[in-house]
């Protein structure tokens, strides 16, 4: 029992199983509270059977917290995996590990108790006491990733460093760490107002509305520069887990510190004098660090290519497009993030360039729904990111390798296309309609989602069984790092 | 490799499968609902709580419309309004003045002029109000019906033809909620047969097809009608369909300097039961009409 233990929650692939299975608990069982679901009377037999206290005026308050609670949980998991790819002294590894663990477990736990089971305020407080100790968990984690410490200064001529030897990747995680601890006090000010002048508010950014207070754009600049920064840091991520290195590291790595920088600057300007031109600082500095995400990926393809046709002497287009698909996990990841661009990224530009023309003319529900759909696709692909790196982790092999990989790439990709059309049917349907497309894009992304649920239900399950044998896989596990996997 | 493709051709086929389009004259079931769509409720002067923090506002005493304005109401206005010259037709348009609102200049602010707008189409497949050159008529079954695909011009209009005026958004909670902090006109929790709104299953919505369509005024009255029971969902000054069925426009222009939309409460037969709460709002600029948003007036 205690081994087991040990692993789940002093082990990173433990603490990363226990994140995903909590996650994939929360979102199967609030997930059937709306859309579909809800239409098919399933959320009512959920509040019944597990006792929910489900009051109308509370929607939003209760939503906020559902985001803060998943949010934290992937915060963790991202957290393990840097702890677990990076050089740090074990003092800062432990300590930030039992903090944000205790800290995401507490959020989770009783923000959804207070949320959704009668407002018991001190369960309101032990969710206060998790996001502080998750907030924390990231000023120890900036304090352990401090680059300029001679101990981890690189000497190899691939990675991107200053001459004194200062590792600039190192640079990028940390500069990631230190604006995501000083962005998420941009949360935390309006929360701490709440009822004394700040009431809950949906952080969309309802652009016809041409006021908004401080307290609002703080919070609105908050849900945009946190998810930024989970991105950005998972792209960090995957690029040390597959190791970046080369002339596009060199490029992308000072590309990324400084669009980290810039549009950070640019989203808490929003709370200052230069709120009007936040935006374009916003552009900005989103520019570097998207141009940086794609010489990852240019490397990265180059890389599977050139790795999948070695064996050839003049390999073909196709033979080339096979090495560069074979494996679902290493090619997933980028694929997810260029994707990415027609399901968020894209949205966002082709909405800001045909503003006034046409989405201002359709009603604030609809731009709602652009906007909420715009980053609940960016979530789900950050989400998808991380299943492909856990199943490399879990050293999937062979067919099953495959069939998880394109399963995670092919169903979340669907649902979230599907996603994309709905989102943008006024430009090609009308109103009056639209149901039949509307029923035809809900079966897809409930196809894809729902299916993907499956199949970490499925993982879940497999690891859970695999923890009761004595010799089972999790025994490796747990004495396996992910930065000696790097090396390998 | 043929295999391959065969599930994204489905998928596509799919996809372009369900953009053909929809019967939307289906037969409609009619109902009387027995609510009178003329009568009035009396409004007293005082406090009530406003939005969904329930900050404390007061308004003064005032008459509301019991229903929402119906389609054969709104068709009368048209006979008499374009016989007399206040309205006039152009190409497939109903117009009307409006004297224009302030301009502020701000960012995405859209301008409204003084001049003619556009109050109703007539070569939308959804408009119910059919002009055959001569005299306005209604779709047969939709009499009762709240009138939809109008304009806030054409809902100003008609409500200023009578001297009357669209409520503002305090007006309209006030009507809606009476003087306690319920959500919802009747009281706190919401079920399918207390208003018509996304998927709520009555009879007249066909999801596989053309969706929701809105209900006769008054429906939802706690009657049954062939065998469909419904609730008592009056508001507490006994108004009907304060949520669901259609948006409803409000008469407030420039809430926020600059905000040029017009706000919209209510909720409608295409909205989840969330959007139903009386403190949720929806906007569109002035010239946005939809087969789910209609109006009542104030005096």
């Amino acid at each position: 029992m205690k081994e087991r233990f040990n692993y789940l929650f002093n082990s990173t692939k433990g603490l990363i199983l226990v994140a995903i299975a909590m996650i994939g608990i929360e979102t199967a069982v609030w997930g059937m509270l709306s859309g579909p679901m809800a239409e098919m009377g399933v959320r009512e037999v959920v509040i019944k059977l597990v006792g929910m206290d489900i009051v109308q005026a509370e929607r939003e308050g209760r939503i906020i917290i559902l985001y803060h609670s998943i949010a934290m949980a992937v915060i963790a998991i991202e957290t393990y995996m840097v702890t677990g790819l990076l050089k740090m002294k074990e003092f800062f590894k432990l300590s930030v590990r039992v903090l944000i663990t205790v800290g995401y477990i507490l959020t989770m736990v009783f923000g959804m108790g207070f949320a959704y089971f009668g407002r018991n305020w001190a369960f309101h407080g032990l969710y206060i006491t998790g996001l502080s100790l998750i907030f924390f968990a990231g000023v120890l984690l900036c304090i352990a990733l401090w680059p300029w410490n001679p101990e981890y200064y690189i000497t190899d001529k691939d990675y991107a460093r200053t001459k004194k030897g200062v590792d600039l990747e190192r640079v990028a995680f940390f500069t990631t760490a230190v604006t995501t601890v000083i962005s998420a006090l941009f949360g935390a000010v309006p929360g701490s107002f709440y009822g004394n002048g700040f009431e809950t508010f949906l952080a969309e950014n309802i652009i016809r509305l041409p006021h908004k207070t401080t307290m609002e754009y703080s919070v609105i600049g908050h849900l945009h520069i946190m998810l930024a920064l989970i991105a950005i840091m998972i792209t960090l991520i995957i690029g040390r887990w597959l190791n970046f290195k080369g002339i596009w590291h060199k490029i992308a790595m000072p590309l990324m510190i400084l669009g980290c920088i810039v549009l950070n600057l640019g989203v808490w300007g929003v709370v200052t004098p230069l709120e009007p031109i936040a935006h374009m600082i916003i552009y900005v500095g989103a520019t570097p660090s998207m141009l940086a995400a794609l010489f990852l990926l240019i490397w990265s393809w180059n890389n599977l290519i050139k790795e999948g046709t070695a064996h050839l002497a003049k390999p073909t287009f196709l033979q080339k497009l096979g090495a560069l698909v074979y494996d679902p996990l290493k090619f997933g990841p980028t694929w997810q993030m260029l994707f990415m661009n027609f399901t968020t990224s894209g949205i966002g530009i082709f909405m800001a360039i045909r503003l006034d023309e046409i989405f201002r003319m359709w009603p604030a529900r609809e731009e709602r729904i652009e906007l909420t759909g715009h980053w609940h696709a960016l979530s789900a692909i950050i989400a998808t990111i991380i299943l492909m790196y856990y199943g490399d982790m879990l050293g999937l092999k062979g067919k099953v390798r495959q069939i998880y990989g394109w399963s995670i790439i092919f169903l979340s990709d669907l649902a979230l296309g599907a996603v994309t059309v709905f989102e943008m049917k006024r430009l090609f349907i009308s109103e009056a309609e639209q149901q039949p497309l509307v029923n035809t894009l809900m079966y897809m992304i409930d196809f894809g989602l729902g299916f993907l649920l499956v199949l970490l239900a499925i993982v879940m399950v497999w690891r859970l069984t695999d923890l009761f044998k004595p010799k089972g896989r999790w025994t490796e596990e747990a004495t396996h790092e992910l930065a000696e996997e790097v090396a390998k | 490799m043929k295999n391959r493709f065969l599930l994204p051709f489905i998928l596509v086929a799919a996809l372009l499968a369900s953009c053909a389009p929809v019967d939307l004259n289906a037969p409609i079931p009619a109902y009387d609902t027995g609510i009178d769509p003329t009568a009035w409720a009396q409004i007293p002067a005082g406090e009530f709580y406003f939005g969904q923090h329930e900050d404390i506002e007061s308004t003064d005493a005032y008459e509301i419309m019991v229903t929402d304005v119906t389609t054969q109401q709104y068709a009368d206005y048209l006979n008499a309004a374009v016989a007399d010259g206040t309205l006039k037709i152009e190409g497939a348009s109903v117009l009307g003045y409006y004297p224009g609102d302030p301009f502020n200049s701000i960012n995405h602010e859209i301008e409204i002029k003084a001049g003619d707008w556009q109050y109703i189409p007539l070569d939308d497949p959804s408009q119910r109000i059919k002009y055959d050159g001569i005299r306005f008529t209604v779709q047969k079954g939709y009499e009762n019906h709240p009138m939809t695909m109008v304009t806030w011009f054409g809902a100003w209009g008609y409500c200023e033809y009578y001297s009357h005026r669209l409520p503002s958004e305090k007006e309209w909670t006030k009507a809606a909620r009476g003087e306690d902090d319920r959500p919802f006109p009747w009281g706190d929790e919401i079920a399918r047969e207390n208003a018509n709104f996304y998927s709520s299953r009555d009879p007249f919505e066909d999801m596989s097809s053309f969706g929701s369509r809105t209900s006769p005024v008054g429906f939802y009255n706690g009657k049954t009608y062939n065998g469909y029971t419904t609730l008592d969902s009056a508001s507490p000054y006994g108004l009907y369909d304060m949520a669901g069925n259609v948006w409803q426009w409000i008469g407030d222009v420039q809430p926020q300097e600059g905000f040029s939309d017009r706000l919209m409460h209510g909720g409608s037969k295409d909205t989840y039961d969330m959007d139903l709460r009386v403190w949720v709002r929806n906007s569109a600029p002035p010239m946005y009409f939809s087969p789910g948003v209609g109006f009542r007036c104030v005096k």
